[in-house]
């Protein structure tokens, strides 16, 4: 199963905890048909702002995406980490099949 | 924020108040829109403005280019106002106008009460939701002590880097809610532009010095930012000839030696030629568009790029460049004109020279005040050079851009990026609210003025100095021409086999009217129509069988031009 998945990245996003912030995201990348493998989303410290994890595929559109990520008011730093960032990883015992 | 806090004697105010007094610190003079029970107490908190003068107009998306034509004349954000639902499902088109071409401009728009949003209450629609898209930025406004950072903050990113439209969602109970005001925020005013690289403005200087047919492409962004002295100083010192995108019209003078024209689908052939044989592009503040750049592998194949714009996404986005320089474009050239050398390009030049002379851009029937590029003309000799030119969108659009003399900046209004039909008249009645001594044209079409043309209402209603320049064909001429050169000349749904008395519609409105087809002396007719203020229709029938030439098939190459 893992070996014929696509290639990943990991982005990670920190960004203003309110309700229409995921939306702002999260519309970026379905108006280019760019499918969102994985979503995280938790508040950090206090919650005033919240860390996204994305998980998506290796794509040529990556950097652009990345730019118009960052001109979100609301996104205050993207980072991209390699595939092999454990974000998801560990999560994959609460994603089984049965 | 504290210490950019003024303080004031506490006040118990509500969120309507709020906006207003905000709007007002701001500077606002004028806003258009339409009232509704959900923008009621905005309203009536309006009405006590003595510094807002505010026009009512006859649907929402004409209170939306109203605001856009202030905006794009003056560079400064305006405002418009819609109510929940309707009004501002109405208002959604002149908003994504205004994303799409780089327009500050803040809509502030009534919800229903937040005990309501989410139960499909009367007239209630997901702003929020629907304008995410379609603007820079926008709130839903929980609070009304909310309202005293929101508002400075979306004029704020309204008119920072690239500037665009932000919307402000704001629930009736929110601008009922009371709170007491003891500071007042400063008004929002743009960041500072980014800092400059300058081992990118260093790099860019030699590749200027290296190049030997460079090509300066200029975008809205020149306009934008202001840049259009520093352009010509760049032109001229560098000796690069010079072509423009549709928005950039204005940046440099029409009769400038340098200039080549308008590049891209309908632009002049000498332009698109050159830009065929250069080997630098210097591209500052424009996007690559398709309709400029044609099919974009084959757009300026020998050519490297330099590329400059505020927003670092446009970098690289559609055609990699050499050297990328975020920044605001009148400060990378500010920076870079004393960095490059002074160069003659005789070679260059003379080879520029011929190339205007063997590919201009023809303008038959010029001579002719009743043909469509003579009609251009002869409402040009009518003008001095500040007078604002707004136009709507089809063939009449594309002649006004190739045959009126552009001579400065922010006189040339036009929707470029979505291309909106009905776009001329409110924007051309914004314009004239913005500079009311000044004399204002809208070239439009018999399609694109009926789609707003409820506006001709509030243009009497202002007394708007307003000429409304109507090239009538019958027809949706442009998707005419279309079906006539790319879909064997069957002609469905392009025709109108009915139309209105164009004429007695505005005189209806109130609005004086001259029919230039039947005026003994059309020049002398024009010239008495435009001289008396006011607004006014000036209605012209134009042959549906005129093309615009050149153009550019669908998915060619730029060189690969007809009609030339
Ligand atoms: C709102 C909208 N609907 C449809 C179009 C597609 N369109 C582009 S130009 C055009 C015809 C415009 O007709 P008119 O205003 O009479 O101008 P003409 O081309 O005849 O000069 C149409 C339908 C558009 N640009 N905008
Ligand atoms: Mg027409």
């Amino acid at each position: 199963m893992k070996e014929q998945s696509p290639l990943r990245t990991v982005l990670e996003l920190t960004v203003n905890n309110h309700p229409g912030v995921m939306s702002h995201v999260v519309g970026l990348f379905s108006r280019r048909a760019f499918n969102l493998e994985g979503i995280l989303v938790l508040p950090v410290g206090d919650g005033a702002i919240s860390r996204i994890w994305l998980l998506v595929n290796e794509d040529e559109r990556l950097p652009q995406m990345i730019k118009q990520v960052e001109k979100l008011e609301d996104v205050r730093n993207v980072r991209r980490h390699a595939a092999d960032h454990n974000a998801f990883v560990r999560l994959e015992e609460f994603f089984n099949t049965n | 924020m504290s210490q950019n806090q003024n303080k004031t004697k506490p006040e118990l105010l509500t969120g309507a108040e709020i906006a207003v007094r905000l709007l007002e610190r701001q500077g606002i003079r004028t806003i258009a829109g339409i009232l509704g029970s959900a923008n009621l107490p905005l309203y009536d908190a309006l009405s006590y403005s003595k510094q807002i003068h505010h026009v009512l107009t006859r649907h929402e998306q004409g209170a939306g280019f109203i605001a856009q034509g202030m905006a794009r004349a003056s560079g400064q954000p305006a405002v418009c106002f819609a109510t929940s639902g309707p009004g501002t499902t109405n208002l959604l088109t002149a908003i994504a106008d205004a994303k799409l071409d780089s327009i500050p401009v803040v809509a502030i728009t009534g919800q229903v009460s937040r005990n309501m949003i989410g139960t499909d209450a009367f007239q209630e629609v997901d702003t929020y939701g629907m304008t995410i898209p379609i603007t820079k930025h926008n709130y839903l406004v929980n609070s009304a002590a909310d309202l005293l950072h929101i508002l400075p903050q979306a004029f704020r990113i309204a008119t920072s880097g690239r500037p665009g439209p932000v919307l402000i969602d704001i629930p009736k109970d929110v601008q009922l809610e009371e709170v007491e005001v003891t500071a007042w925020p400063e008004p929002g005013c743009p960041d500072a532009p980014p800092s400059i690289d300058p081992m990118l403005v260093e790099a860019a200087a030699r590749m200027m010095a290296e190049a030997k047919r460079p090509i300066l492409y200029l975008g809205g962004g020149v306009i934008h930012s202001g840049a259009a002295d520093v352009v010509r100083q760049l032109a001229e010192k560098a000796g690069l000839p010079t072509v423009t995108t549709l928005l950039a019209l204005g940046a440099l003078p029409f009769d400038h030696p340098l200039w080549l024209g308008m590049l891209g689908m309908h632009g002049a052939p000498c332009a698109n030629k050159a830009m065929d044989e250069s080997d630098l592009l210097i591209v500052v503040g424009a996007r690559f568009d398709d309709r400029a750049t044609g099919k974009l592998a084959e757009f300026c194949p020998q050519a490297k790029v330099i590329h400059i714009d505020i927003d670092p996404a446009e970098l690289n986005k559609l055609r990699a460049s050499h050297v990328a320089i975020g920044g605001d474009v009148g400060a990378v050239l500010q920076a870079l004109l004393p960095r490059i050398e002074a160069q003659a390009r005789p070679d260059w030049l003379a080879r520029i020279r011929q190339l205007k002379e063997d590919w201009p851009l023809r303008l038959p029937g010029s001579e002719d005040p009743c043909t469509h590029y003579g009609l251009v003309k002869a409402v040009a000799e009518c003008l001095d050079e500040n007078a604002i030119l707004a136009t709507d969108v089809g063939q009449h659009q594309m002649w006004a851009a190739q045959a009126y003399p552009h001579r400065k900046p922010r006189r040339w209004l036009t929707s470029g990026g979505l291309g909106t039909m009905g776009f001329g008249l409110p924007t051309a009645l914004g314009a004239a609210l913005a500079e009311p001594e000044n004399t204002v044209v809208c070239f439009s079409g018999d399609g694109s003025l009926l789609m707003n043309i409820q506006e001709l209402v509030t243009a009497a209603q202002e007394n708007a100095n307003v000429k409304v320049v109507l090239m009538n064909n019958s027809a949706l001429g442009l998707v005419h021409q279309q079906q006539t050169q790319f879909y064997g000349a069957r002609h469905f749904a392009s025709l109108f086999s009915q139309n209105p008395d164009f004429v007695a519609l505005a005189l209806a409105c109130g609005v004086r009217a001259v029919n230039l087809d039947s005026a003994s002396d059309p020049r002398a007719a024009l010239r008495e129509a435009i001289a008396t203020r006011g607004p006014c229709l000036i209605h012209c029938s134009i042959d549906v069988q005129e093309l615009v030439c050149p153009i550019v098939p669908p998915g060619a190459a730029n060189r690969e031009m007809i009609g030339v």
